[in-house]
C-alpha cells in the first residue's frame, strides 16, 4: 500500500452537471517530483483543491501514505501531511515574515501550548514561543530570507514571496508538498533559481513534490513523472518525456 | 525564562493605568474624597475601555465586523445585576457579591458569544454584521418584555448600591485584567493564528489552522469581557434599562475601536477615554435649550478626528505631530520604517473584511498632485 506516498483512485468531482475532474488516478512515489499539466481549465487546480480538502470529492478517494484522507477538513488534511502553495500567492500580508512561518509551525506537536498557558503566561508559553521563533529562523535561513524576517510579508519582492509561501508550507512538516504554478510570473533567471530550490527541497527535506506548471521547459527539466489533464480527465501519464510526446497531448496543446 | 530586553511599549498601558489607579486609590485611602460626578466619569471610562478593548479583539484582530457588542453587555448587566440583588441578603453588599456577579455575568455573556460565534463561522462581512446587529436588538427586547419580578421589564432592573467610594478602583482593576487577557492572547501563538485568519482565511486553513476553533474562541473571549463590562455598568448605575443597549451603543463602541486604529489596543484605550469624556462633558455643559447641540457637536468632533487620522493630504502633518514620534524623539529612539520589530507591525493599516478605511477616509488630494503624497515623510 505505502509504495506510494499519494495514491488517488478514480478521484472526481462534479459541480451540478459539470464534471470538473473525473477518474483521476495518480500514484506518486516517495521523493518524486511529479508534474500535473494541462491546458487552461483542464482541472489541475481542482485536483489540488480535492487533495487539500477545499472540495469534497463526489467520486473516488485518495490515500496519503496508505491512509484514506477523503472527506477530512482542510486543517486536518494539512496535519496528516499535505501542504500547498497557491497560484496567486496567499501570504499573511500584514504579518512579519518570521510570523508567517511561525503560523505554519502552529500545530506541530512539539509546539503545543494551551490557550490557558498563554493567557496566564505560564513558563510553557515562553518556552514554546522561543522555540518556534528559533525554528522559524532556521527555515528562513535555508531559503535565504533570514535578513527579511522582520519585514512585512507584502513588502517582499515577488520571488521572495513565493519562497516564503513554500517555507510556510514546509513549516507544517508535510509528507507531500503541492506547488500550484510556482514559476508563474517569474523571469527565466528566477525560474532557474526555482528549479534549484525545488530540487534542494526534495533532497534536504526528503520531500515528495506534486506541482502544476505551464512552462514546458520547466516541467521537462524538473519532473520525474507527469500526468496530463484535459477537460477533467487524464490524457496521458507516466515518464515525462514519453507523456509529453504523446500525440494526444500535443493535439490538446496545439489544438486540431 | 524571559529573554530579550524589556519592551517598554508592551507594558506602557499597564504602567499608565496602573499608576493612575494606584495614585487615586492612595488618595481615597488617605481620606480624600472625589466629586461624585468625577467618580462616575471614571467608572464610565473604565467600562468603555473594557468594551472597546474586547471589541477590538473581534474587529481589529479577527477582522470581522460585530455590531452586537452592546447585546453581550446587556446580558452581563442584567444577569450580574440580578445575581447581585439575590446575593445581597445572604452575603452583604461586599466584594464577594461583586466578584460572583462578575463571574456569572461574564459566563452567561460567554455562552451568548458561542451562540453568536456559530453563525460567524459561515457568514462574513456585511452579513455577519447584520446577524450581530439582530442579536443585540433581540436581547434588548427580550429583557424589555420580562415581567417586573424577574428582570424588571420596561421599568428596568434595580441593582444593589455599591459603595461609590471604592467602585472605580475595582473598575480599573478589571480594566487591567481585561488588558492582560486580551494582550496575552494576541501576543501568543493563538493570537497569531487569529491574525492569520484575518489576513488570509484560505491560506490559514491550508496551513493547518483550525479556523472554527479560533473564531469561536475570539468571539467568546470578546463577549465575556463585554459581559463583565455590563456587570460593572449595573453596579455603577443602580438601575439597568434595556433601552440603553440598542445598536447606537454598539456603534459607539465600534467608533472607539475604529478611531483608535483597527487592531491597536492602546488606540482603543485612548479613543474610549476621549469619547466617554467628550460625551459626558457635552451632556453637562450643554443643558437646557443648548442640549440639542450635544449630538451635533459630538458628530462634528468625530468627523474632524476621522479626517485628521485618515486624510492623505494631512499625512506629512500627521507624521510630524504624531504622539508616537514625539515620544520616540523624547526617548531618542531611532525608528526605521523598513525594519519593523516583530511585535510592532503596523496593525492600524489593516482592513477588516468590510473596508472600514474606504468608508471613513476622504481623499482630499487633487488628482494631479497625488504622486507627491505617496512617499512623503517616511524617513
Amino acid at each position: 500500500m505505502s509504495d506510494y506516498i499519494l495514491e488517488t483512485k478514480d478521484l472526481g468531482i462534479s459541480f451540478g452537471g459539470l464534471k470538473a475532474a473525473q477518474d483521476v488516478n495518480i500514484r506518486i512515489r516517495k521523493n518524486q517530483i511529479y508534474g500535473l499539466i494541462g491546458p487552461n481549465g483542464a482541472g489541475k487546480t481542482t485536483v489540488f483543491n480535492l487533495l487539500t480538502g477545499v472540495y469534497k470529492p463526489t467520486a473516488g478517494t485518495f490515500y496519503l501514505d496508505g491512509e484514506e484522507l477523503k472527506g477530512l477538513p482542510q486543517d486536518k488534511i494539512n496535519h496528516k501531511g499535505i501542504a500547498r502553495t497557491f497560484q496567486n500567492i496567499r501570504l499573511f500580508n500584514n504579518m512579519t515574515v518570521v510570523r508567517n512561518v511561525m503560523v505554519g509551525l502552529h500545530d506541530r506537536p512539539e509546539f503545543k501550548c494551551s490557550v490557558a498557558a498563554s493567557l496566564f503566561r505560564l513558563p510553557r508559553h515562553f518556552k514554546v514561543e522561543k522555540a518556534m521563533r528559533e525554528k522559524a529562523k532556521e527555515l528562513l535561513r535555508i531559503f535565504d530570507l533570514e535578513g527579511e524576517r522582520n519585514n512585512l510579508a507584502h513588502n517582499l519582492p515577488y520571488g521572495k514571496q513565493r519562497k516564503l509561501e513554500i517555507a510556510r508550507a514546509l513549516a507544517t512538516e508535510p509528507k507531500l508538498l503541492l506547488l500550484d504554478e510556482p514559476a508563474a510570473g517569474m523571469n527565466p533567471h528566477e525560474t532557474e533559481d526555482l528549479v534549484k530550490t525545488i530540487r534542494f527541497i526534495r533532497d534536504h527535506f526528503d520531500m515528495t513534490i506534486l506541482l502544476i506548471e505551464h512552462d514546458m521547459k520547466f516541467v521537462a527539466g524538473l519532473c520525474d513523472e507527469i500526468t496530463v489533464l484535459n477537460f477533467g480527465t487524464v490524457l496521458a501519464q507516466g515518464d515525462t518525456k514519453t507523456a509529453l510526446s504523446d500525440p494526444e497531448v500535443i493535439k490538446a496543446y496545439i489544438g486540431g | 525564562m524571559r529573554m530579550g530586553k524589556f519592551k517598554l511599549n508592551h507594558y506602557i498601558n499597564y504602567i499608565v493605568i496602573g499608576a493612575l489607579t494606584l495614585s487615586l486609590t492612595a488618595v481615597t485611602l488617605a481620606g480624600g474624597r472625589f466629586d461624585s460626578s468625577l467618580l462616575f466619569l471614571l467608572e464610565k471610562i473604565a467600562i468603555s475601555i473594557v468594551l472597546a478593548v474586547s471589541l477590538s479583539l473581534v474587529v481589529g484582530f479577527l477582522g470581522e465586523l460585530s455590531l452586537g457588542h452592546a447585546g453581550f453587555m446587556c446580558v452581563g448587566a442584567y444577569l450580574g445585576g440580578k445575581v447581585a440583588a439575590l446575593l445581597v441578603p445572604a452575603l452583604g453588599n461586599g466584594p464577594l457579591t461583586f466578584l460572583i456577579s462578575l463571574v456569572v455575568g461574564g459566563a452567561v455573556a460567554a455562552v451568548c458569544g458561542i451562540i453568536i460565534g456559530i453563525p460567524a463561522l459561515r457568514l462574513r462581512g456585511d452579513y455577519l454584521a447584520i446577524v450581530t446587529l439582530a442579536f443585540g436588538e433581540i436581547v434588548k427586547s427580550l429583557f424589555q418584555n420580562t415581567s417586573d419580578e424577574t428582570f424588571g421589564g420596561a421599568l428596568g432592573l434595580e441593582t444593589p448600591r455599591y459603595d461609590k467610594k471604592y467602585l472605580f478602583i475595582f473598575a480599573f482593576v478589571i480594566v487591567l485584567i481585561t488588558l492582560a487577557a486580551v494582550q496575552n492572547f494576541i501576543r501568543s501563538k493563538h493570537g497569531r493564528a487569529v491574525t492569520a485568519i484575518r489576513d488570509n482565511e484560505i491560506a490559514a486553513r491550508a496551513t493547518g489552522i483550525n479556523v472554527t476553533k479560533y473564531k469561536l474562541l475570539t468571539f467568546t473571549l470578546s463577549a465575556t469581557f463585554a459581559g463583565i463590562a455590563g456587570v460593572l455598568y449595573s453596579f455603577s448605575n443602580y438601575t439597568v434599562q434595556s433601552a440603553k443597549f440598542g445598536y447606537n451603543y454598539s456603534i459607539e463602541i465600534l467608533v472607539m475601536v475604529v478611531l483608535g486604529g483597527m487592531g491597536s489596543i492602546n488606540g482603543s484605550i485612548i479613543a474610549a477615554t476621549l469619547i466617554t469624556f467628550l460625551n459626558t462633558k457635552l451632556a453637562t455643559i450643554l443643558t437646557g435649550d443648548l442640549a440639542v447641540l450635544q449630538n451635533l457637536l459630538y458628530a462634528v468632533i468625530l468627523i474632524i478626528i476621522v479626517i485628521y487620522n485618515n486624510a492623505p493630504a494631512l499625512k506629512n502633518f500627521r507624521e510630524k505631530y504624531n504622539l508616537q514620534n514625539l515620544l520616540r524623539k523624547l526617548l531618542r529612539h531611532k525608528h526605521d520604517p523598513d525594519h519593523v520589530k516583530d511585535d510592532e507591525a503596523k496593525w492600524d493599516v489593516v482592513p477588516t473584511k468590510i473596508e472600514m478605511n474606504e468608508i471613513l477616509s476622504i481623499d482630499l488630494t487633487p488628482q494631479d498632485k497625488k504622486g507627491n503624497t505617496g512617499n512623503g515623510g517616511d524617513k
